[in-house]
């Protein structure tokens, strides 16, 4: 766990991609894109092994069984498209039905699903924050990057907090990762800090020159 | 030699050429001519082998064939060109009527249509073309009427899984055309029968080897640098022995020391030579301006890597340099081969070791050339079932199969011969399936079985499953051209990993060229000319050459002997003679060990001479094994003969690290979790069609880039984990990159283990801190803390803290 402190708030960073907010008892993740591996299928594409929606909600579960969340808050693209949240396996559903109903479940649309599951909203407010799918008016807490980070010449899934917009890693197993020195993300956040997934959750600067060195 | 005259299978027309020329036909290309079914042809360079394969087609081709008669399968594209070129002359002044065109991922698509509807009576190819043009809907037509197959460089492919595709493609063939009649080609190799075997079979042909080669190393003005690769010392003394030469092949063991090689030359190039230069990660463009050029006669010298390795007949080549030790003898031989077309001339070759280790490493195959003691085959256990997999779908790309039939059909390959039919049934369930525990792709199935036949669910996945063709699987490639409106020249190409290393204003080689790097644009690497002299950044990785167990041994001895050092040149003597007095010389039966601080990491170095894949291994081990001891281990090395290992804290005592049965216990649970295991299962993955091939062009925009094959491989362990894969990757693992079985080995012979606390880095393991390809150790202690000081720096340098 990290703590990171944005627009006055205490919020942690877990190493598993999620972020816990202890006053507010919230739980936030983003990306989860459960049936991916479905979906590859479904177009024509490689037959990936499909346990990655069953390993995503594991984790999920085990976040929410550590942390006792009042709500839980997915930031979108929770579902790799309509068709996958329309088919998802049986055994998925109910664990998701199980775990969504003790914690407040909100869904914030997200591009991939623009429905979603259950209530779905474009964005909501949520203390000083906006919270929606893609980086917009700050303070907002936001996913659908997938922020990456390089330390000590390795890449991990990151959280990146500049002073206008908290960006979550993807929480999701099969997804693929932005790296955050990349022209997108700089221009986006601009400067401000990494907190890495890796061992031990180092923090590291963004967008300075500084950066330059973590290749 | 038999009287040609009256040879009952060589017409007159033949007999006549052959007279014009001044020649003879060779025994061994008679033998072939005569031979009735399939024939390995043993013979060294120069041994006019590919006349010997294409003899009998020649032959048979007097009569006019209408449609393809003999198909040309080579492991290079370079090589098709050139057969092309030479084969046209003898075809025109025989006055046969026939054409003969290659076919390799270079030729256009207009010129590949017209072969399918128009075959050539000749055509050349390489295995992956081959595996193609088997793919399409048309192959048994175009394939009916063929009569011979001729496989160049047959012992090159049986090395890789390129030959067990290509295998598994002339049994497709066989069925195709019932009657046809094989020939292997192959230069020389220490078990012809185990490589007929690969064949499916076959009668062995063995020329005569022809004289001694004329080998020596180079003497220098200046001796070996201490460590190092790329020679560039002794790049006058190449300059030299060049200008005393016709032609020469100068070798280098990567792309990246060839080209820095390359630019040294011309530094001392006086007298303006012509020289070229020839490797892989050049533009096809560059590639051919060189080979034309040499063929024509324009150049002096031409430095090259393993892109010129294979048997290119250029007969005016008379000296053939070797910068870098060779790292395996037969290479060397067959290397050396490339000198001197003239069959009854002693080749010519000197080697030129880059560094002082490789003084050892030279002087010991020089020893084994000598005696003639080549390198073992190595040639693997049975046909890998990642290439059978993707053999089964291109299958099915050609339209319906039934199982039953491609089961007897593929077991007239010969890697294939003894394949069970449970793992065929497995790789046939993983094509339709994914063969997973869990059946989740049910209404999704990449294959169907139709009235008792297998097609494709969606016959448009065949372009991708074509696109996917072909078991090498390097890391991505990515274009280098130099910025312009226009869409700049290509200047060649580099790796990925190397690409994503680079700063905007970082300069590197290419080409033989310093140029700067300007930025990545749809994935195309844009450079400029830069006005420096010294790149700052030298390398990009090229194939990394294992150095053969028998040469690894040879050196061993060759240290461990003062009294054979004569062969060695005096500085070399100083340099081990240095270690003995510092350190210690590894003996064989000891199992010698050094530690010695440096830059406040620990160092721990292991001579163990077990090949590097065995280091490897070991390396993986012996962190774990540190790891729990609180060492906090952070990366190692491994080379063909020392294993070096870097961490926080040193290793006071390697005796427990070493124990056979710690190091046994540790082997199954862990090194699954290992990069090197990734590595072989992202390959596996590739080659088996789980994981598309990035192709340039049709790649996404890189904003959210595919996951890598880490996830897959961690997500199948956790939840399938006797997933079809994941048995091929152990496989492989446990028998190559694994080799486990050499650990134990070399343990087994250790009587002593000898452990020396060096005051500093010693001679011997000073060349290990230079060496590329370090393994990081991954979710450790030492791996936190090292991040935790490399965090706590950048924060200060950003005033953060």
């Amino acid at each position: 766990m990290r703590e990171i402190v944005f627009a006055g708030m205490r919020l942690e960073a877990q190493p598993s991609g999620a972020l816990w907010w202890p006053d507010e008892g919230a739980l936030i993740v983003a990306d989860l894109h459960l049936g991916k591996s479905a979906r590859m299928a479904r177009r024509g594409g490689a037959l990936l092994p499909p346990f990655e929606s069953l390993d995503t909600v594991a984790r999920l579960e085990a976040e929410v069984a550590r942390l006792g969340p009042r709500r839980l808050i997915s930031l979108g693209d929770a579902f790799d498209d309509d068709i996958a949240a329309n088919e998802i396996a049986p055994e998925i559903a109910d664990r998701l039905a199980a775990l969504t109903q003790r914690p407040e479940t909100i869904w914030i649309a997200g591009n991939h699903d623009p429905v979603g599951l259950g209530r779905a909203v474009a964005e909501m407010p949520l203390g000083p924050f906006t919270l929606r799918h893609i980086a917009g008016q700050g303070p907002d807490i936001s996913g659908h990057f997938h922020p990456k980070a390089r330390l000590a010449r390795r890449s991990y899934r990151a959280f990146l907090v500049g002073a206008h917009h908290l960006i979550l890693p993807a929480f999701g197993t099969y997804t693929g990762g932005l790296d955050c020195d990349g022209p997108e993300l700089r221009a986006l956040v601009g400067p401000g800090i990494a907190v890495l997934t890796g061992p031990g959750m180092p923090m590291r600067p963004i967008g300075q020159s500084a950066a330059r060195q973590s290749r | 030699m038999p009287d040609t005259r009256r040879d009952p299978c060589l017409p007159p027309r033949f007999v006549d050429w052959f007279a014009g020329r001044g020649w003879q036909p060779h025994a061994h290309q008679l033998a072939v001519l005569g031979a009735r079914g399939d024939t390995l042809l043993i013979a060294p360079t120069g041994g006019g082998k590919t006349l010997a394969g294409f003899l009998p087609a020649l032959v048979d081709l007097v009569d006019r064939h209408e449609g393809l008669h003999t198909l040309y399968v080579s492991p290079l594209k370079a090589l098709s060109k050139d057969i092309a070129r030479n084969l046209r002359a003898p075809v025109e002044e025989i006055g046969l009527d026939l054409r003969i065109e290659d076919r390799t991922g270079d030729t256009s698509a207009t010129q590949r249509r017209r072969q399918r509807v128009d075959p050539p009576q000749i055509l050349l190819t390489t295995p992956e073309s081959l595996a193609l043009m088997l793919s399409y809907p048309e192959a048994p037509k175009i394939f009916a009427g063929l009569r011979r197959v001729v496989l160049d460089e047959i012992h090159a492919l049986a090395e890789s899984k390129r030959g067990d595709q290509l295998m598994l493609g002339v049994a497709r063939l066989r069925r195709l055309a019932p009657g046809l009649t094989v020939t292997g080609l192959s230069a020389t190799v220490e078990a012809p029968q185990a490589l007929a075997n690969f064949m499916g079979g076959a009668q062995v042909i063995e020329a005569d080897p022809g004289p001694a080669p004329d080998i020596a190393m180079l003497p220098t003005a200046t001796p070996a640098p201490w460590a190092g690769g790329g020679g560039r010392h002794a790049a006058r003394d190449v300059m030299t022995a060049i200008e005393g030469a016709r032609l020469s092949l100068v070798f280098l063991n990567t792309r990246a020391q060839a080209e820095l090689f390359f630019q040294a030359l011309w530094e001392v190039n006086d007298k303006a030579l012509p020289i070229g230069l020839h490797h892989g990660s050049l533009s096809r463009e560059a590639r051919h301006k060189v080979e034309e050029a040499m063929a024509s006669g324009a150049l002096r010298a031409v430095v090259c890597t393993g892109s010129l390795d294979l048997g290119l007949d250029w007969g005016d080549v008379d000296l053939v340099l070797q910068v870098g030790a060779p790292k395996n003898v037969k290479r060397l031989v067959q290397r050396i081969g490339r000198a001197n077309h003239r069959y009854d001339e002693p080749s010519r070759a000197r080697i030129v070791p880059a560094n002082r280790f490789e003084v050892v490493e030279c002087a010991a195959a020089l020893d084994a050339v000598r005696e003639g003691d080549l390198d073992g085959g190595g040639r693997r256990w049975r046909g890998p079932l990642d290439v059978l997999c993707q053999h089964i779908l291109l299958t099915a790309c050609a339209g319906p199969f039934e199982a039953n039939a491609l089961y007897e059909e593929l077991r007239g390959a010969g890697p294939y011969a003894g394949l069970p039919r449970a793992d065929f049934d497995d790789c046939l369930q993983f094509c339709a399936t994914g063969g997973y525990a869990l059946r989740a792709y049910d209404r999704w199935q990449r294959l169907l079985e139709r009235d008792g036949k297998w097609q494709l669910r969606d016959p448009r996945t065949a372009r991708d499953l074509r696109m996917n063709i072909g078991t090498i699987t390097e890391s991505e490639k990515l274009k280098v051209r130099r910025k312009s409106r226009r869409g700049g020249m290509p200047l060649g190409e580099v790796e990925e990993g190397f690409a994503a290393s680079l700063t905007p204003g970082d300069t590197f080689l290419i080409g033989g060229q310093v140029v700067r790097y300007e930025g990545l644009r749809e994935m195309v690497v844009e450079v400029t000319d830069a006005a420096k002299r010294e790149p700052k950044i030298a390398v990009f990785s090229g194939l990394k050459m294992a150095m053969s167990l028998e040469l690894s041994q040879r050196v061993q001895r060759l240290i461990a002997s003062p009294e054979d050092w004569d062969a060695l040149p005096p500085d070399t003597r100083d340099w081990l003679t240095l270690q003995a007095r510092i350190s210690t010389l590894p003996r064989p039966g000891t199992l010698t060990c050094e530690t010695f601080l440096r830059g406040g990491r620990a160092f721990f170095c292991l001579y163990g001479f077990a090949g590097r894949n065995a280091h490897q291994t070991l390396g993986l081990l012996l962190t774990h094994r540190m790891e729990r001891a609180g060492l906090g281990p952070l990366g190692f090395v491994a080379t063909d003969y020392a294993l070096l290992i870097w961490s926080i804290d040193p290793v006071e005592d390697p005796a427990p690290l070493l124990s056979a049965e710690g190091l046994r216990e540790g082997l199954r649970d862990w090194l699954e979790g290992n990069a090197v295991m990734k590595r072989a299962f992202r390959s596996v993955a590739t080659i088996a069609g789980l994981i598309q091939r990035n192709l340039p062009g049709q790649r996404k925009s890189g904003r959210q880039a595919t996951f890598s094959s880490d996830i897959l491989y961690d997500t199948l362990r956790r939840y399938d984990p006797d997933h079809l894969l994941l048995r091929i990757t152990r496989e492989e693992a446990a028998r190559g990159l694994v080799d486990f079985e050499r650990i134990e080995e070399m343990l087994a012979q250790t009587r002593e283990i000898v452990h020396v606390r060096a005051p500093h880095v010693t001679p011997l393991a000073a060349p290990l801190l230079l060496e590329h390809g370090q393994v990081g150790i991954r979710g450790g202690t030492g791996e936190a803390r090292l991040m935790e000081r490399e965090a706590e720096a950048m924060m200060r340098e950003a005033g953060l803290a």
